[in-house]
């Protein structure tokens, strides 16, 4: 199970980071598509790399959601927010772009943060707290978030 | 007064992604596991019942006004301004919202977590 729970994070790094990239080259192949055309935007689709990259990203929503039905929200944002770091290492790896100073410590910000939050419990059921004497302590629940 | 429209964006758009964040995490905290009721039940079950909670339409409404802010914004603000802001503020104002409005226990790992990842999103921008 939790080589399982890793799993759908990564897909939701990996997907919504390939996703945004390959719908962002698509659309500059079509090139600057105003609002006044929506037709434009309509056959966007028949474009294969917008159709690639919408299909990525119902993939990162069908894992962003199968994550949220056994996570906590505040375990499911900081623990994907490596698709930042992704973008990043894709523009200097792919691109040759150059990485600041800045942009090197944001990406050990983000990497520290995730590794913090990853560490952690997924799932803190507080409603169940409630009934419970307040001294229980919330860490001893189950971290998979098995009911 | 550029810099004004920017951040009345970058308000809209955080309020709206936090929105559907938390309505999207509290409707699929009423699914249930989605992996245990996909093998039990089928994936057909598994999307009947997402689709029975209307709670979660509200969450994909919310996106999309999220989406939609930011796309406006982008025509009136900088881009280094609105994207790294918004989705620095959005880390955030979830773990507030989460808390109040999901109960979920933000202890201060979750806490450290939420601000060095915005803080790093946002010097990312920079």
């Amino acid at each position: 199970m939790t080589f399982r729970k890793y799993l759908v994070l990564a897909g939701i790094t990996v997907f919504s980071t390939l996703g945004d990239s390959l719908l962002a080259r698509g659309m500059k192949q079509i090139g600057g598509a105003s609002l006044h055309h929506v037709s434009a935007l309509l056959f966007a689709i028949l474009n294969p790399w917008v159709g690639l990259g919408i299909f990525l990203l119902l993939a990162f929503f069908a894992c962003y959601m199968s994550a949220l039905s056994w996570a906590d929200l505040t375990y499911v944002l900081p623990a994907t927010s490596l698709s930042y770091v992704f973008v990043a290492l894709t523009g200097r790896i792919v691109l040759h772009e150059n990485i600041s100073p800045t942009r090197w410590l944001g990406i050990i910000l983000i990497t520290a943060g995730v590794g913090f939050v990853a560490a952690g419990p997924s799932f803190t059921p507080a409603r169940e707290m409630k009934t419970r004497p307040m001294g229980a302590s919330a860490d001893t629940f189950a971290p998979e978030g098995k009911p | 007064m550029n810099d004004l429209n920017a951040w009345v964006a970058i308000v809209v758009i955080t309020l709206a992604a936090t929105t559907g964040d938390v309505l999207l995490a509290y409707s699929m905290k009423r699914v249930g596991h989605v992996a245990d009721l996909w093998r039990s039940h089928g994936l057909l079950a598994v999307l009947r019942r997402i689709l029975s909670i209307p709670t979660f339409f509200l969450g994909v409404l919310a996106m999309a006004v999220a989406f939609y802010s930011l796309l406006f914004g982008l025509s009136w603000g900088n881009l280094s301004l609105v994207v790294p802001a918004s989705a620095s503020l959005t880390f955030v104002s979830n773990a507030v919202a989460a808390r109040i409005f999901l109960h979920e226990r933000v202890g201060r790992r979750r806490w450290i977590a939420a601000l060095l990842v915005a803080a790093g999103v946002a010097l990312m921008a920079i």
